[in-house]
């Protein structure tokens, strides 16, 4: 009985604080699909660790809302020679524990991230040297000339060397040795909030640094993250009041989030381009119904494929208008892309079914797609929309559509002859997009990883190539146009679209929703009533 | 008695190597944890690096060796996603799900038997069509589907309970507690109604199919003639018969509810080992896979183990027979 009052009390008190949550203003709780697997920076180059991390830690160079990069521990930096850049420290900043940060906690974390164990190596990998050169300075020499050295830096979050080895974290957790640090747990970098409070999985509570050497936009005080996996879930506490901000909104909950009086959805177009690829290479395709050669060889058929998709009604129908058809490999907010270039080929059945008459296709041909089904904003819905367009060509497509754990390894095998797959260039610039989706695959080099269908162009390569040198800006862009102009006319890949970001947010939440889907609290401001 | 039980556990360790073996054949098909270890700008040198420190470049049978090896010393390595110790991860898991479980459980017994019993007894009645209707949608409606719908009326529309999550939590050493706080409670509302329903239905069924049995026999038509008051032939006699079999069933249903916990837990954001699963096999994360499918064994061999032993205590009958031996 004492239970049931307690319980009914409970009840009021619960509606209660709903009513008045006005009154705690500067608390936010956000939910996201998924958790930081830990804490350290350096463990996991992911995009949601690494928003999540950027709260409590900062990089040399920081980007703003536009993705520009802007000065961040790092006050200013010059090329002095094509390889090497000297970067001047910013003075007077503190680690969250009160350790002023210098020069050896630059040189530090570069080796870190270079060190065993770190997931970040791909970001130093071209650096032949970190050298203090006095307490605020520091030279990075590259092995060849780098130019986008700036926005490589953007993604590398500067550790407190006391700090780390104080606490036996020199080295980011090694996930395959087992060594967990306190870096998992805990944080202590220069960034604007710190870590309260962490469970795995559960919650995360973030508080504001009051010493942080910056201006804070926002005014959040303390942030509650939580993971909520289900998104009928996730989309149940935006619109019951128990969360302010979640992410993602399925795309058919946009409308309702919308519809709710106290809630709305913020949505943007990705950084990540969705595409297909086709074999390119083999003589005969692995599964196809055409035997003894391999139809997408020929250009004709690659452009009936791609005259024959709808992306028009295909933004409407399976992206609910949330997407962004697209002509380039990349999208808005990626170096090296223009408006110029982005128009697609029209939709086009007719010119479609003459393309496929001229390559000796009339009649069409059976060939198996395959497609993740929980990798992309409706992945597997977007393959089966373009199997039937492309029946209407008399191209039967055998679908198979399985989970990203199965999927991945079979297309990363080049075991496929017709794909999708999404991309955004982990450095902002279209450079990484050409090296590993349109060069020619070299297993050596790393070059064209992700080019699975063997896409090759001696130009596009040799450009790509003369682009990852180059530092002035003007013929740089030339040429990555130029670049972008031999795989268009070519039709080396099909793209399709940018999906679009969809944040849903209380009313009494301001937000600033960056196109690469990173969040930084320091950016939000609740509304007092 | 004592051979029995040596006999059982002997049995025991053979269905849990059977598991483990069958779930590690499972997991070739799952998918390769490299791909989301390293992330997209890996070279191929750094994959071929750390499939070599993982062991997955070795054959099936040498992982599986390995595993067994290691599992036998309690042993279940590190979750590939996590980085932590498999064995911590389950256990701050295990008590989420195992008090959600419980109270599921009592929540079905408290309100399943005396639905039963009363659907037996009025038989006909408006109510007892009502209970039987409603019990059929519970058996046959999914479990998600009852969570959205639970989450929908009550914490959207009425704004009354949470949506997810397991509130405030105390700790007792490892083991976190969210039963002696009001918001735990509160968060437990939700999850547990949802993961009882389906046990509900199912004892209420079998309680009054059991009571309808027990009333026709000889010994309840001698009660009656001996006087007795009804509600001492409905309670005293015919309820006490009635539960050895759903006493049976309950047992078994409590390694059920806390193995199929796992779409309750999702829908709810429940942190329970049922979430901790489901996580793992989006990442392919085969030592958490294998360590949970094992302990889920391991719970459902130590129920029996105990249901069989229970029997051998309760009916006098099987107590003879399984002296006489074979």
């Amino acid at each position: 009985m004492k239970l049931k009052k307690k319980l009914l009390l409970a009840l009021v008190g619960t509606a209660a604080t709903a009513m008045f949550s006005g009154a705690s203003a500067q608390t936010v709780r956000i939910a996201n699909q998924g958790d930081a697997l830990s804490l350290d920076p350096h463990s996991l180059n992911e995009s949601l660790q690494l928003s999540i991390d950027g709260n409590a830690y900062e990089p040399l160079v920081d980007l703003d809302k536009k993705l520009n990069v802007i000065p961040g521990l790092a006050t200013g930096w010059k090329q002095t020679s094509p390889t090497v850049w000297r970067f001047d420290l910013r003075k007077n900043v503190k680690f969250h524990d009160g350790t002023p940060f210098t020069a050896d906690d630059v040189v530090f974390t570069m080796a870190r991230i270079a060190g065993e164990g770190s997931d970040m190596k791909s970001y130093s990998n071209d650096f032949k040297e970190v050298r203090k050169i006095d307490s605020h300075t520091i030279e990075i020499e590259t092995k060849t000339p780098l130019a986008i050295l700036p926005q490589v830096l953007t993604q590398v979050m500067i550790m407190s060397k006391k700090w780390c080895e104080d606490n036996n974290a020199t080295r980011p957790v090694d996930r395959r040795k087992g060594i967990e640090n306190t870096a998992s747990f805990k944080t202590n970098g220069t960034g604007p909030y710190h870590v309260r409070e962490r469970q795995p999985g559960v919650r995360t509570v973030f508080a504001r640094n009051p010493n942080y050497w910056g201006k804070v936009e926002g005014n959040v005080q303390q942030v509650i993250f939580t993971p909520i996996a289900a998104p009928t879930t996730r989309v149940a506490a935006l619109l019951s009041g128990e969360i302010d901000v979640m992410e993602p909104v399925p795309v058919q909950d946009i409308a309702r989030v919308n519809a709710n009086s106290s809630t709305r959805a913020i949505t943007g177009p990705e950084l990540r381009t969705i595409f297909l690829g086709m074999d390119q290479k083999r003589d005969e395709l692995l599964f196809s119904s055409v035997k003894g050669k391999n139809p997408f060889k020929d250009k004709r058929v690659r452009q009936a494929f791609y005259q024959a998709i709808d992306m028009e009604a295909i933004k409407k129908t399976v992206m609910r208008d949330a997407s962004r058809p697209t002509a380039l490999m990349v999208g808005p907010g990626i170096n090296g892309w223009n408006a110029e270039q982005d128009k697609r080929l029209g939709y086009d059945v007719e010119a479609a079914k003459k393309l496929m008459a001229d390559a000796g296709y009339g009649s069409g041909f059976e060939v198996t797609m395959n497609c993740p089904n929980d990798r992309y904003v409706n992945d597997a819905q977007i393959c089966q929309a373009v199997a039937a367009n492309l029946a209407r060509i008399n191209v039967k497509i055998n679908l198979q559509a399985e989970t990203k754990g199965t999927y991945f390894p079979k297309i990363l095998r080049r075991d496929t002859s017709f794909y999708m797959l999404g991309w955004t260039p982990s450095t902002y610039d279209a450079h990484n997009a050409l090296n590993a989706l349109m060069r020619c695959p070299d297993d050596k080099t790393g070059a064209g990883q992700f080019n699975l269908g063997s896409y090759c162009n001696a130009k596009l390569d040799d450009l790509t190539v003369k682009i990852g040198a180059e530092t002035d800006k003007a013929k740089r862009d030339a040429m990555i146009k130029e670049a972008f102009q031999i795989h268009s006319e070519e039709i080396g890949h099909l793209p399709l679209h940018q999906q679009s970001l969809a944040w849903g947010v209380n009313k009494k939440i301001e937000i600033t929703q960056r196109a690469d889907n990173y969040m930084p609290f320091k950016w939000i401001t609740v509304k007092t009533k | 008695m004592g051979a029995f039980i040596l006999r059982r556990l002997l049995q025991a360790v053979i269905v849990m190597v059977s598991v483990a073996f069958i779930a590690f054949l499972l997991f070739q098909y799952v998918g390769d944890p490299v791909v989301f270890l390293l992330g997209q700008d890996a070279t191929p040198e750094q994959i071929r690096q750390l499939r070599a420190d993982l062991g997955l470049d070795q054959p099936f049978f040498v992982q599986f060796w390995h595993f067994l090896v290691n599992a036998a010393q309690g042993e279940f390595g590190l979750s590939l996603r996590q980085g932590a110790k498999v064995s911590r991860l389950l256990g701050e898991r295990f008590p989420a799900t195992f008090e959600l479980a419980l109270v599921a459980a009592v929540l079905a017994l408290m309100i399943g038997i005396p639905m039963g019993v009363y659907a037996a007894l009025k038989r006909g009645s408006f109510l007892s069509q009502v209970f039987m209707t409603v019990s059929l949608l519970g058996v046959s409606l999914p479990t998600f589907l009852i969570g959205i719908l639970l989450i929908l009326i009550f914490s959207v529309w009425l704004g009354w309970l949470p949506s997810f999550g397991r509130g405030e939590t105390v700790n007792f050493g490892w083991w976190s507690s969210g039963l002696f706080t009001v918001d735990g409670w509160l968060h437990m509302i939700l999850p547990a109604i949802t993961l009882a329903i389906f046990q509900l239905t199912l004892i209420m069924r079998l309680v009054r199919a059991e009571m309808l049995e027990v009333l026709r026999t000889d010994y309840i038509k001698f009660a009656r003639a001996r006087g007795l008051s009804d509600r001492a032939i409905y309670f005293g006699h015919a309820l006490k018969n009635t539960l050895v079999p759903v006493m049976t069933i309950t047992g078994l249903q409590l390694g059920g509810l806390i193995a199929f916990a796992i779409i309750t837990e999702t829908v709810f954001q429940w942190p329970g080992m049922g979430l901790l699963f489901i996580q793992a096999v989006t990442f392919a994360d085969v030592p958490v896979m294998a360590a949970y499918l094992c302990l889920i064994a391991l719970i459902f061999v130590v129920i029996n183990l105990i249901v069989d032993m229970l029997y051998v205590v309760v009916d006098p009958r099987l107590r003879v027979s399984s002296a006489g031996g074979h």
